[in-house]
Order: structure tokens, then sequence, then C-alpha cells
């Protein structure tokens, strides 16, 4: 099941991964996502779908690394078999061939995520403006496969080292100065940070803005309730009723907060397998 | 082979305690609490057995275990003998041994509650079970003349899946069950407790299950990568066995501070994910000081007792009735008792209250005391004004049951459901309104018990069968 076909490193910490998965390649949708477990006593990762192929019936995954668990997913190998993979899970997203163009804004990670939504939207007919955006140049991603989803692109980093000097959301202000009454619809997939200020600047235009979450989950089927969110003052499950949401509507803070309940754990683990395999 | 009483002798017989791990040391374990019989004990159990016939046992057990004959086997101290003949109808002994609520079913049933106490016929079911297990006997194996060309798919590897499963492989049936999770057992792997079920027992049983040539695939959600309407297209026969997999929340303020918990993610956590064990195992768990429970059912129970082995200095039960309404089982209250869990009675939460980093810091909660009865027979409890007070924990668990998931239903076309997302199914025979389709477990009934679960796979198992030998 599930082997790694190839892995690539975009960055220090960013990596990319076409797993061995035919039949979620065949059923997977924009917006859905997959859990993995990278080794036996492994925990279960979510992770956005970033493309798949039915026919070659692979699905890509783009992960940075920021714990024990993707550390040790980045340091298997082509070859080398997953402990468990799932999906694909959660509500597709709502996609439709719109009147006026579609903006669609991936930060940092986040620019994985987009990419299928754009894609599909794109193959749709519709006139799509991505805007991606990272800390800085180096950590740029997928740039090459964001032009070919889009009809036109904008890149922005934090330090100005490429595309336009600053954070996605000023971008998405500054095109919608201009462009918002050409504008049906807008995504925003990041950190919670960024999407936060994304919906900020789409409601100064009163502009439609959906956001995917990511809140800690275990089962990813609707089954525990680890990743409940509040959506228009209701209790929401990420996994099943979303990932998708209007973002207009969503807590971030509850959901920032709620991100880092296990943070002490999760620097243990870290701390802990760095000192067992020997890594700096 | 062992004496034979006479019946009055059998009556003067007390029914064998089961011995068990001392309560203050197995709250620091996840070991099972109790030891299990040892043959001499299981023999001198079988002793009092009246060997009734018709026996009323037997109509009590929703997998129909010949109880009578198995019991009887042990006297002939034949083990493998009783264990064939509990296999004939139950492949899974050594969890329903455990885990059924035998006082509501076989041991309700049995004569000598007339005169004493019920044949402990749960702990012989468990001690025939594990004695096979440890010496390595195996199953008959299924004639290859009786296998028959058709496939049946079952959704859901739990206990009604896998009751089933086993059901419709020994008819010959080429079964194949898709499951959510990276394990197969369902409720069996990520609800009941190591310390109540060995995770290492379900796997034997589920191994076992395979052996009779089921095929089980592991991280296939059907509803996603596969719709019920596939299934049906591609299989002669589906059942449904998906169980109602969706926790309920209370509703009240602060439900989403870290540090709630609905009981399922607290159990599949430390059950499924192994998160007792961390750091050994990646996934994990934050037990405060004090934890409540809000609920007073098994899960209830379980999720307790497994905050109280976790390291909570204070685990206690909040529970809106009394005492007697409780719907755990004694054993379950009995041994949270003596593990020294505190229980908070006729008392109602109403608010999680918070820090400020939206951590939990307490539970408000109001005193009840009863009223009239209300539509389920049990007198409801009613809100003592100005009763309000705030108890300091660290961790709020709820157990106050589930609601049908509905990533399965929303893929099976022509399957009906009912008001709450349960699909309609018939009692006697799991049938559902597709002519292809049967349901059985919690998906039909609600959270309801393993052994129920075991019996509704049972009875789609031989309704499926007689439907499809109709068609060939």
């Amino acid at each position: 099941m599930a082997r790694i076909l190839k892995k690539e490193q975009w960055s220090e910490t960013i990596f990319s991964m076409l797993i061995d998965a035919k039949d979620v390649a065949k059923a997977s949708k924009a917006g859905q996502f997959i859990i993995l477990i990278p080794r036996e006593h492994g925990e279960r990762v979510p992770l956005t779908i970033a493309d798949s192929n039915p026919d070659e019936g692979w699905v890509q995954i783009v992960f940075q690394v920021v714990g024990k668990s993707t550390l040790e997913l980045s340091r298997m190998n082509e070859g080398d078999e997953l402990y468990s993979f799932v999906g694909p899970l959660g509500m597709p997203s709502e996609v439709e061939k719109f009147d006026g163009k579609v903006v669609m804004i991936g930060g940092g990670i986040g620019i994985a995520p987009v990419h299928p939504i754009a894609k599909t939207l794109k193959e749709m007919g519709n006139h799509v403006i991505s805007i991606i955006g990272a800390r800085t140049a180096d950590l740029l991603i997928m740039e090459d496969k964001m032009k070919d989803a889009s009809t036109e692109l904008i890149i922005a980093t934090d330090d100005g080292s490429k595309g336009k000097k600053g954070f996605v959301n000023l971008v998405l202000e500054e095109l919608l100065a201009t462009e918002a009454d050409n504008v049906s619809k807008i995504w925003a997939i990041g950190p919670p940070i960024m999407m936060k200020a994304c919906v900020e600047s789409a409601k100064k235009f009163n502009k439609p803005i959906i956001v995917s979450l990511n809140p800690i989950m275990v089962d990813g089927t609707g089954m525990c309730g680890a990743c409940r969110v509040t959506v228009g003052g209701e209790t929401k499950f990420a996994c099943i009723d979303g990932p998708e949401f209007d973002g207009a509507l969503v807590d971030f803070d509850e959901l920032m907060a709620r991100q880092k309940y296990y943070a002490d754990q999760e620097k243990k683990a870290l701390e802990l397998y760095k000192a067992k395999e020997g890594i700096a | 082979m062992a004496e034979r009483l006479k019946a009055s002798e059998k009556f003067k017989r007390d029914r064998v305690p089961m011995r068990e791990q001392d309560p203050k040391e197995r709250v620091k374990n996840f070991n099972e609490v109790p030891y299990g019989y040892s043959l001499e004990e299981a023999i001198a159990e079988a002793q009092r057995c009246l060997q009734c016939d018709p026996a009323a046992c037997v109509e009590g057990c929703p997998a129909d275990v010949r109880i009578p004959q198995f019991i009887d086997k042990i006297l002939d101290e034949d083990i493998e003998g009783a264990f064939k003949e509990i296999k004939l109808t139950n492949a899974l002994p050594a969890v329903c041994g455990r885990v059924c609520p035998q006082e509501e079913q076989c041991e309700g049933a049995c004569v000598m509650n007339k005169k004493g106490k019920p044949i402990a016929i749960g702990r012989l079911e468990r001690f025939v079970a594990d004695w096979a297990r440890d010496n390595g006997i195996v199953d008959e194996q299924i004639d290859e003349g009786t296998k028959k060309n058709k496939r049946v798919a079952i959704v859901g590897s739990g206990p009604a899946g896998l009751a089933c499963a086993a059901d419709l492989a020994n008819l010959g049936y080429d079964v194949t069950i898709f499951e959510a999770l990276h394990k197969p057992g369902g409720v069996l792997i990520y609800g009941i407790p190591e310390f109540r079920l060995p995770k290492s027992i379900v796997q034997y049983e589920v191994e076992q299950i395979k052996k009779l040539g089921v095929k089980i695939y592991t991280d296939y959600v059907i509803g996603y990568i596969k719709t019920v309407d596939e299934l049906v297209e591609e299989y002669d026969a589906v059942f449904l066995a998906n169980g109602a997999g969706a926790p309920s929340f209370l509703g009240i303020p602060g439900e989403n501070l870290n540090g709630v918990y609905s009981a399922s993610e607290f159990l599949t956590r430390s059950n499924l994910m192994r998160a007792f064990d961390f750091p050994e195992y990646d996934t994990p768990i934050k037990v405060g000081k004090r934890v409540v429970v809000i609920g007073g059912g098994n899960v209830a129970m379980d999720a307790v007792r497994t905050a109280k082995r976790l390291g909570a200095e204070e685990a206690i039960i909040v529970y809106r009735r009394s005492r007697a309404e409780m719907p755990a089982r004694a054993e379950e209250i009995e041994h949270a008792e003596a593990e020294g869990i505190k229980f908070e009675l006729l008392t109602n939460p109403i608010r999680v209250v918070g820090d400020e980093n939206g951590n939990v810091k307490g539970l408000e909660c109001v005193r009840m005391e009863l009223g009239e009865p209300d539509e389920s027979g049990r007198r409801r409890p009613v809100p003592i004004e100005g009763s309000n007070f705030i108890m300091d924990v660290d961790n709020v668990i709820i157990a106050i049951g589930q609601n049908a998931n509905p990533i399965v239903a929303r893929t099976a076309t022509g399957v009906e459901t009912n008001k709450w997302g349960y699909f309609v199914a018939d009692e006697e025979t799991g049938k559902t309104t597709h002519p292809k389709v049967w349901a059985g477990g919690d998906i039909v009934t609600g959270a309801a018990t393993v052994i129920l679960a075991v019996g509704a796979g049972k009875k789609a198992a031989k309704s499926i069968h007689e439907t499809l030998s109709k068609e060939s």
C-alpha cells in the first residue's frame, strides 16, 4: 500500500512526496485531504492533497517539517511504505463557473492546497487570479504549477526578495481596490493568522471568501470531534463539515488557541526523537 | 473428567469469584483488571450449571451460544471441545466473555437467579476462549465445497461487521470488510480500554476471522473513496455496520475550550493511538489534576477510569440523575468506585469556565432533584434554583452519547434513514429499504452494546444467506 514514489526537498523544511495510492487518486476532488501515519507508533497527520493523478495512480502531498511526525516523514525515502494512508477525506471545494473572476490566495505551505482548487476552477473556464506568498523567495513553492493553474499569477514575499513586497492580504486589498467589481469569489489558504487577515481584507470590499481550516484532528471521519471549530456561532467538525468554510464566519482566535493545546508534548516528542536519531 | 453434582449440591455452591488486580495497583497501569478463571475455578463454576433443556440462557444470548453444551464440555475437561461449541455461533468469544452485559443477557435469564447467583457464563466463555488462544487451537477451515460464487461487502469492522463476516464466510461467501481506521475492530479497538479488553485479544480474534478468508481493507472510508452505490453495483449484498460514530456535545458555553474532550476523542487517543504510552507512541493526551467526566453510561466509566490511570489525582463522574438511573453496568460502576472514582450525582453541568489562554479551569454545575417520571420511565431531574457552584477542574470529558455519522448514509441511494440519521432496518433480518443492502449495530439502533451489534450482524448474515440462496 501507500509507497513513496517520489520525494523532493523544496527548501530547508518543505518537502513534496508522490504517494502510490490509486484508489485515493481516483476518488479525490479539489479541497479534500488525507491522513497518514509515517511509521508504526506514529500519530495521524492530516495533509491537504496538493495534486493527484488518477491515471498514474498517485497523490501529491506537500508538508513543512514542524514536529516529530513531519520530521520523521521527511526522513523517509522513495520506496518506503507509509504505515497508514487514508483518503480522500472532507468535503470537496464548491467549485463552479463563476460570472466574475476568482482570486486564489496561498500563503507559505498553503499554496499546496490552493493548487488543485485553482486548477479545477481554471479547467471549468474561470478567470483565476492567484496570489501566492512566502516569507522569502527561497520558501516560495509550486510557482510553475500555480502559473499553469492560473490566468494571472501574482507573487509576494514578506521581505521583497521576489515579486511584490508585503503580506498577501495587502496584495489582495490592492487588487480588490481596482478589481472588486469583477471578482465573484476568493479562496485563501495558509496559516490561520494569514487567513484571518485575508478575511478582514475581503470584508472591506464585501466579497465572499472561503478558507480551509487545519485544526488538530484524530480520526478525520467525524468520530472524535477534536477538530471542532466555531463557524457562525455554531460548532462544526472541520473533518466532515469542512475543511472549507465561509471565512467571514470563522472564529480564528479559537482555532489558533486550540492548535496550541499540545505544544508542550509536541516539543518533547521532537526533542526525544532528535536525541534518539542523533539529529542536531 | 470432573464430577457431576446433584442438583441439591449445585444449589449449595456459591458462584466462583474472579480474582482481579488490587484497585490500588491497577489505577497505575493499563493491564486487564480481572485475571480470568483457572481450570479448577472454571470447573467448579461449571459444576453449578443445571443443564436446563430448553435453556433460558441461550434464549438470552443474541449470539445463540450453545451454553449448556460448552459448559458440559468443561466438565469433561475437554476445553477444545467447549471452544468448538462456542465457535459454532460466536466468532468473538474472548471479546464477548469480557464485555457483554451478561446480567442482562444469558446470566439474567439463568434459572439459578431464583435460588442465588447465576452461573458465571461470561467468565466461563472467557476462560474457554483464552485457553484456546493460549493453546493455539485453530478453527476448522471452511470446506472448499461450500464456497459460493457470491460476494458480500461489509462496511465497518466492529462487532456487527465481524460477526456478520464470520457467519457468511463459514457459509462459503466471499466477504470483504471496509474499515475507515488503520486497524480493524471498530469500537473494540478505539473505544473499549485496554484494562477491560486487551487489544491483543481483539487482534487475535480478528485474525481468526481473516483465516476464514474474510478480506479486511483498512484505511478505506466508504462514503469518500467509494460510495455505497458503487458497492451495491460491485457486490451481491452490502451490510452497513459503520457504527453511530459522531460524538454529542452538551451545547453549553465553553465546550470548545482546550481541555474539553468528547469521550470518543479521549478514548481513541488512549486506546487506538495508545497515547497512554506517550512518548513511546506519538499521539499526545493531556490529563490534569482534576478531571470531570459528564455522563453515567459505560463509556463514561471507561473514560473516567482511563483518566485516573493517566494520572488524574481526582477523577469525577458528573451525572444529572441519581445512581439508580445510571445506565452503566453495575460491575463497571463498582470497579470505578473501587478505584477511587468520585461521583457527583444529581448534578448538571451548565458552563465550562476558561482561563485567559483558552484552557479549562472550571465547570459550573447546578444541583438537581428528581421530579415526575419522563417518557423513558426514569424520574426527570429538575434543577434546584440557586444551587449553582463551580468545580475547579483541568479537563472535562463529555460522554453523553453519539449521533449518526452522515458520511456513509449520504452515498447510499435508496437506503432510508430515520430523522436522527440512523438506517431504517428490520429488527429480525437487518433488511433496509434497498433490496441489496442490510444494516445493523449502532448505525441502526444508536449507541448500544457489543453483543447487540454481534446479534445484529448474525441476523443480517442469516438473511443475506437466505436472500442470496434464493437467487442462485
